[in-house]
């Protein structure tokens, strides 16, 4: 036999059909498809990887949040057709119930801190005080210059502030609390135990501002800027 | 720093920046719409509370005023319409108030308010001040951001007026105009010319004395259109104090810069009779029990560079007392200033004797530093005030300047400097002035104020004669005050107020005379502005109204005739044409004194003015007087102008003068043959 006759031709199409060729061709198929399969199992499960986590927890907390609502439907159910006003109420209360009343935090608005500051500054040296190594100086040198910043800073306060003690009484009286006192302006401590009316010793009188006279500021006004530079020419 | 760290802090920044909005944005997804509208709403319920103090009114441009987010107690707009007020400015030397009152129904109580003025305080910073300080500031056109030098009715004001020119002239006084009013008096200055700052170098823009008024005037004038659209300024009953030994010349000056800003209607008052003014209205009544017939009340007005002295008289006229004015001061550029000035410098001569040399910021601070010094040495009993100059720099304490300040500094500096106890007899020292001068305003010599307030009253020993029930007794060398009214905050000082008490007291004992009163109950700061807003409503008939008329008699210089002596300059008579104590609303003639007068042509005369004789009558020729009997004050000239006259025509006329309603002198030059009338200027020159 001549190896040169046993070539290959690979255009060559088989002309019969018989049960080996069938066979080799359904296995071939089924190959594809399962790595089709495959593919397209892996694709999904890396891109449901990347789009979950977050939503997924979110969905989760939706559903919990939901589960009064589901609740209120039983209960609906369970109540009589008659007092369908009753009904209503009940929906309504506990409607309320899951959602608190959200705490809105307000931001300080930064510019009226920033010109308390450049005031403070600009007739009291207080960031310069402030910001200087105490540790580097004597407590007589200390003294001295804190008197500067002292008499500055009180005339900032009483040039931009009202300030009045909130406790009429002084400090060291006794004072009785009656119920429905005003708990933001009387704090009070120690043995706490009770209802009002309370009665202690007024240890601070405690401070309120009752006017603030801010300087206003031109539009464009760079608040950052708390003392220049100083140049002497 | 090195630059990873650098940048792992920025990251740790952005994040922190960015914490705050997750927040909220998680917040909301939590919320209901109702919530959510509630958040917002708080703010704008802030904004619309706010005082809008910013937005309105502006022209053209609009400028933006940001006032903080907090509540905040600036004047409220008073917009509403057909109110009428009556309204004081009191124009000092050193800082402007004004003060007003609703008399929209004069039969309501008389209550009144000093007003916020607003004004920059540091570039880009408007604040509400009391007090309007009576500075400008020429500044270098690098030396401010852009757009900072702005205020709330004006995008872009010519000239940068009050806080903030005086804290930026305090540490560049080369570009800072001060005391324009004490030059306002000045004789031998054009006060229309640009002279001022006077050190100035010459890129520095100029301006001039009155141009500074008009500039102090339209600021206080628009700040109350502001908070007053609806009453303008110019509809208001407005009185403006001068001081009461401000020259004719002054007092037009200051009524003319008044008119030019729109304010033609506004009345002059001295200050010394505003300060009386105020102390009617706020003793309420009391002053009936305090003042009494045959009283001459004595005001003491130290400022900040000036003094100024009057003698008041209370006479009674059918059951009802009759405040008259009799005698006013020479002007004194003599004030609170100067003490602090004076101890500052007593304290540089302490720390300099250590070898130290004081910069001028260091003097400067100084003074800062004495004048609380002095306040708090006597309003306690402390011996001795720690004064500290802190170094300029970010660091404080290193370089720190400290020193003190006693009681006994104090009491000889201030109290034995400038109220040294003298008898009755001493007069002011005048040393005779250094050759050189450099071009200045003409300070008192003589820093004793008792020495001054002596001579005063010695010379105006007459000025009661011709009031009935006020009796000088025979051999008295003085006035004697029987009370006395201290206005200007170095009163605030009680030894001050006790010192001056004793001394008169001294005085008066040593004459047999009985001791003088204090008048209490005065504010002693804003006592002018307020007494001003008070006089706009005593002149609607409310009240006791003081009498003054001009405080002084005026004459013009004429050459007398006589043959020409060689060398000797042709003697002078003093030709009066204005008597002593001529009211508003009057005029004088003096028919029989014909000058020709060449139309066109400008003719100058000497004028000469009087605070002691009384007794001259108008067409009084004086040959000969006394050096301190009669004080020359700058030229006055008349131009005839042509109006239906032949130019070179000889216009034969006769000289007069007029007291305006307003309260200012007019010289006028009248035509012998018709009713030609010409208004004689006060001349300045340089």
């Amino acid at each position: 036999m001549d190896i040169s006759n046993y070539t290959i031709d690979l255009a060559l199409k088989p002309t019969t059909l018989d049960a080996w060729h069938v066979c080799l061709a359904g296995t071939s198929a089924i190959l594809a498809g399962a790595l089709i399969l495959t593919l397209l199992a892996l694709v999904m499960s890396l891109t449901r990887r990347k789009t979950t986590t977050e939503p997924q927890v979110k969905v989760v907390e939706k559903i919990v949040q939901a589960e009064p609502i589901v609740q209120v439907v039983e209960k609906i159910v369970e109540v009589p057709v008659e007092k369908i006003v009753e009904v209503e109420k009940i929906v309504e209360k506990i409607v309320q119930t899951p959602a608190p009343a959200p705490v809105v935090l307000k931001e300080a608005s930064s510019d009226a801190a920033l010109q308390l500051l450049y005031l403070l500054q600009n007739d009291a040296r207080f960031i310069d005080f402030i910001k200087e190594d105490m540790s580097a100086h004597s407590d007589e040198d200390v003294g001295m210059v804190a008197r500067v910043i002292h008499e500055g800073c009180n005339k900032v306060l009483n040039d931009h502030f009202s300030f009045a003690p909130i406790a009429k009484e002084n400090e060291g009286d006794k004072i009785t609390l009656i119920e429905g006192y005003d708990a933001a302006k009387v704090r009070v401590t120690g043995n706490i135990v009770g209802n009002p009316p309370f009665t202690g010793t007024i240890i601070h009188k405690g401070w309120q501002v009752t006017d603030v006279r801010l300087p206003s500021t031109v539009q464009g006004y760079n608040a950052n800027v708390i003392a220049p530079a100083e140049v002497e020419l | 720093m090195s630059f990873f760290e650098k940048m792992k802090k920025q990251a740790a920044e952005s994040v922190k920046k960015d914490e705050p909005k997750k927040e909220t944005v998680e917040a909301k997804v939590d919320e209901t719409p109702e919530a959510q509208h509630f958040d917002v709403e708080p703010e704008t319920v802030e904004i619309a509370e706010e005082p809008s103090m910013q937005t309105e009114e502006s022209p053209a441009e609009p400028i933006e005023f940001v006032a903080p987010q907090t509540q905040h107690s600036s004047s409220k707009i008073d917009d509403s319409e057909g109110k009428h007020f009556s309204v004081g400015i009191d124009l000092g030397t050193t800082h402007c108030v004004l003060s007003y009152a609703d008399i929209t129904d004069v039969e309501d109580a008389f209550s009144q308010q000093v007003m916020g003025i607003s004004q920059l305080t540091s570039p880009s910073i408007v604040e509400e001040k009391l007090q309007l300080p009576s500075f400008i500031y020429q500044a270098n056109d690098a030396e401010l951001p852009a757009n900072s030098i702005v205020l709330p009715w004006n995008p872009k004001p010519d000239l940068i007026v009050g806080e903030i020119a005086r804290s930026l002239g305090s540490k560049t006084p080369i570009r800072l105009v001060s005391s324009a009013k004490s030059w306002l008096c000045h004789a031998g200055v054009d006060c229309k010319s640009a002279i001022l700052p006077a050190d100035a170098p010459d890129e520095v823009e100029k301006v001039s004395p009155f141009e500074a008024t008009k500039a102090y005037l339209e600021h206080m004038s628009s700040a109350w259109l502001h908070l007053h659209p609806n009453a303008p300024l110019s509809q208001q009953d407005l009185v403006i104090t001068v001081p009461a030994s401000f020259d004719p010349a002054a007092r037009e000056l200051t009524v003319e810069a008044a008119k030019s800003v729109g304010l033609s209607h506004a009345i002059l008052l001295e200050e010394p009779q505003a300060a009386l003014y105020s102390w009617i209205e706020q003793t309420q009544g009391e002053w009936r029990k305090q003042a009494k017939v045959g009283d001459v009340i004595l005001v003491i007005d130290v400022g900040g560079g000036t003094t100024d002295l009057s003698l008041i008289a209370v006479t009674e006229k059918e059951g009802i007392l009759d405040f008259t004015r009799v005698a006013v001061g020479e002007h004194i550029l003599l004030g609170g200033d100067n003490m602090d000035l004076a101890l500052a410098y007593t304290v540089k001569a302490k720390i300099e004797k250590d070898g130290k040399r004081l910069e001028p910021w260091q003097i400067q601070a100084l003074t800062h530093g004495c004048r609380d010094a002095k306040e708090k040495i006597f309003s306690s009993d402390i011996a001795s005030v720690p004064l500290v100059v802190p170094n300029r720099g970010s660091s404080l304490i290193d370089g720190t300047l400290r020193s003190e300040l006693t009681r006994d500094e104090v009491q000889s500096v201030l109290i034995n400097g400038f109220l040294p106890e003298v008898s009755v007899s001493d007069r002011p020292v005048s040393r005779a002035r250094a050759g050189l001068q450099t071009k200045g305003l003409p300070y008192a010599q003589d820093a004793g104020i008792t020495r001054h307030l002596a001579a005063f009253l010695a010379k105006q020993i007459n000025a009661a004669d011709e009031l009935e029930g006020i009796d000088v007794p025979e051999g008295a060398t003085f006035l004697h005050p029987t009370a006395v009214l201290f206005n200007g905050g170095v009163f605030k000082a009680q030894e001050l107020c006790d010192r001056l008490m004793n001394v008169l007291n001294d005085w008066l004992k040593s004459e047999n005379a009985p001791e003088a009163r204090l008048l209490a109950g005065a504010d002693l700061d804003l006592a002018v502005a307020r007494g001003a807003a008070y006089y706009g409503f005593v002149r609607k008939g409310k009240g006791v109204r003081i009498k003054g008329g001009t405080a002084a008699s005026y004459y013009v210089g004429v050459e007398s005739s006589m043959p020409a002596v060689p060398g000797m300059p042709p003697e002078i008579q003093a030709l009066c044409i204005a008597p002593f104590g001529m009211e508003e609303g009057t005029q004088v003639e003096l028919p029989y004194a014909d000058f020709g007068l060449i139309v066109g042509e400008q003719v100058r005369f000497r004028f000469f003015s009087s605070t002691t004789r009384r007794e001259d009558v108008v067409g009084t020729r004086l040959d000969y007087w006394q050096d301190d009997e009669i004080a020359e004050l700058n030229e006055i000239e008349v131009v005839l102008d042509g109006e239906g006259r032949r130019s070179g025509e000889v216009v034969s006329v006769h000289l007069g003068s007029a007291v305006t309603e307003v309260g200012t002198l007019e010289l006028l030059a009248f035509s012998n043959k018709d009713n030609g009338r010409w208004k004689i200027e006060f001349d300045v020159r340089n």
